[in-house]
């Protein structure tokens, strides 16, 4: 879409109905907005919403699988969960930079999360009591945020649906190593097999409710269909995700934990039963099993780096009046850390 | 080459800690990409010598054979990056040597060293000439870090400290020249130490308990904490695969 605001000479008056008209006519073309064309204030200020709360919960999201780093059983798990980990700071970086192409910053969003005003996936306010939970994470949650994440590749906002193109090849590749895991523990012993059931048993309805209220109650769905922004209901691909997932619990020899689960001939779909939405509100206000130790967590680590960043920024501001380095010359150009470290 | 895995696994190992406790979102990447690289060490250099996991999981604090840098606690992140300051550059130029040898590993893993090399030193030069503070931490960090260096030159191989023929193959590290070594990682590490304004301790090098005690098997106090939180499962669940 090529920009209306760079018309030279357009009328100022009726200037705001182009770029509307400009605006939709994108959409309805199925075009791309990129961050220089006129957009809605509201169209920013969704995308800014979404795509922040999509950034904190990669990086929340580091800390229930984190907690099992120091303690898996062989090192093969240890190298993937660890390479898992590092993706999902990755895929925090990506989405706040996307983020940032909308005129907030990564510091301004961190700060609304630590202030608790931007939120963050309910899913990750549960704790990995066993090893196998890195398993059902990695099966379950990761797939439904697949399956969520697939159609935000054909978002109407260019830089969120190129970062998802990246984010989602990396996921499906921790999908498939989460279901490994599983099947690993399912055909292990006995202790294995219960520890996988038990997992199963504890993730699968929290991770049903990842795809958010049901359509009738949800606030902001409609509209973001409108624009693009979403592609499917909250419904519809939480029905996707169970008709995924049955067949494979077959695969993993475990069972799902709902006795209403049955195939519907008529519908084509698996029928399932009722999800306590009671629970989900309980979680989204902060009374999960773990809201409290995951920003607490978040909090500590990021007052605790503060002396960190304002070295490095006080380092930088030396550096860029006199020449600081060794005097072998042995520092090389492109250091990783150097050349995105920001103070606070 | 047990001592070479045992340091690279442990020092893997506190590295991991770090996660979703790192200052700012980049460091949580790099110290993560780190960990893995010397994971990967450890695993080869394992696998040379028997099962990984046996050799990881089922020995006791005694039979571990790293030195008693890459065992120290995280502390702040100034004494993470001291900590990788000091070892990245042996590593690097142990590789460098053993790669010249011809060790197949080495070759591999000294492009990954050079890496994390680079990442502590301009660490330590943004610590050590930053703020007042972010200067003070590095110094004590170097001060109280300085003391496990001396570990690090002693001959390794079935000639070296609690050395076993049986377990360090054949006698490659035996063919490095340490005091070669012990130059350069001085010239190198004073020189950064330096540039970052930090003062180069003049302190005794000789760790706990005496120099080469971690090559024997003496460690200190926390990693036997370590080591139980890294074993813990794979010990639940005996012959168990995962």
């Amino acid at each position: 879409m090529t920009s209306v605001l760079l018309g030279e000479g357009a009328h100022v008056a009726g200037s705001q109905a182009d770029q509307l008209a400009a605006f939709d006519s994108a959409i309805a073309a199925d075009e791309r907005i990129e961050p220089r064309d006129w957009m809605p204030d509201d169209y920013r200020k969704t995308l800014v919403r979404q795509m922040a709360q999509h950034a904190h919960s990669e990086i929340i999201g580091m800390q229930p699988e984190a907690n099992w780093i120091t303690r898996a059983p062989s090192l093969r798990r240890k190298a993937i969960l660890m390479a898992k980990v590092q993706d999902e700071a990755g895929h925090g970086l990506y989405l706040y930079s996307a983020a940032e192409t909308l005129g907030t910053s990564r510091e301004e969003l961190l700060d609304k999360l630590h202030s608790g005003r931007q939120k963050y996936s309910s899913i990750f306010n549960y704790p990995t009591l066993t090893w196998a939970d890195v398993g059902a994470i990695g099966w379950l949650v990761d797939g439904a945020a697949i399956t969520n994440q697939v159609p935000i590749c054909r978002c109407s906002y260019g830089p969120y649906a190129r970062a998802m193109i990246r984010i989602c090849k990396e996921e499906s590749f921790h999908q498939r190593q989460g279901f490994e895991l599983l099947l690993a523990l399912s055909k292990g012993t006995e202790e294995q097999h219960a520890m996988a059931q038990d997992a199963v048993d504890r993730w699968w309805w929290p991770s049903l409710m990842m795809f958010g209220p049901p359509d009738d109650e949800s606030a902001h769905s409609a509209r973001s269909m409108g624009w693009k922004i979403k592609r499917h209901s909250n419904d519809e691909l939480r029905q996707r995700f169970v008709d995924i997932c049955v067949p494979q619990a077959e695969a993993l020899g475990l069972t799902l934990p709902d006795p209403d689960l049955s195939w519907n001939e008529e519908r084509e779909h698996w029928d399932f039963g009722p999800i306590d939405w009671e629970e989900f509100r309980q979680v989204l206000q902060g009374n999960g099993p773990c809201n409290e130790e995951r920003i607490s967590r978040r909090r500590q680590a990021h007052e605790e780096g503060a002396w960190v960043r304002e070295a490095a920024a006080a380092y930088a501001a030396k550096k860029a009046t006199k020449d600081h380095l060794p005097r072998d010359g042995g520092v090389r150009d492109g250091d990783k850390a150097e050349a995105t470290v920001s103070a606070r | 080459m047990l001592p070479l895995a045992d340091d690279a696994l442990v020092l893997s190992h506190r590295l991991g800690e770090w996660a979703g406790h790192a200052p700012v979102l980049e460091e949580e990447l790099a110290l993560a990409n780190i960990a893995l690289d010397l994971l990967g060490h450890a695993r080869a250099l394992y696998s040379e010598l028997g099962d990984e996991d046996e050799l990881a999981y089922l020995r006791e604090e005694r039979a571990f054979r790293n030195c008693q840098l890459v065992e120290q606690a995280n502390g702040d992140f100034a004494r993470t990056m001291i900590r990788q300051l000091f070892f990245s550059a042996y590593q690097e130029l142990l590789y460098t040597q053993l790669a010249a040898l011809g060790h197949p590993l080495a070759t591999k893993a000294v492009k990954e060293c050079e890496y994390h090399r680079d990442h502590a030193e301009h660490w330590t030069l943004r610590l050590g000439d930053g703020t007042e503070e972010s200067h003070a931490r590095a110094q004590r960090a170097t001060d109280s870090l300085w003391r496990f260096t001396g570990e690090l030159f002693l001959p390794l191989g079935p000639g070296g400290p609690g050395g076993t023929p049986e377990l360090d193959g054949p006698d490659l590290v035996g063919a490095v020249d340490w005091d070669a070594l012990r130059r350069s990682w001085t010239d190198r590490v004073t020189g950064v130490l330096d540039a970052a304004t930090l003062t180069v301790p003049t302190t005794e090098q000789h760790g706990a308990w005496a120099a080469g005690a971690g090559r024997q098997g003496l460690h200190t106090e926390p990693f036997g904490r370590m080591l139980a939180e890294m074993q813990h499962l794979h010990r639940s669940h005996p012959g168990a695969s995962w």
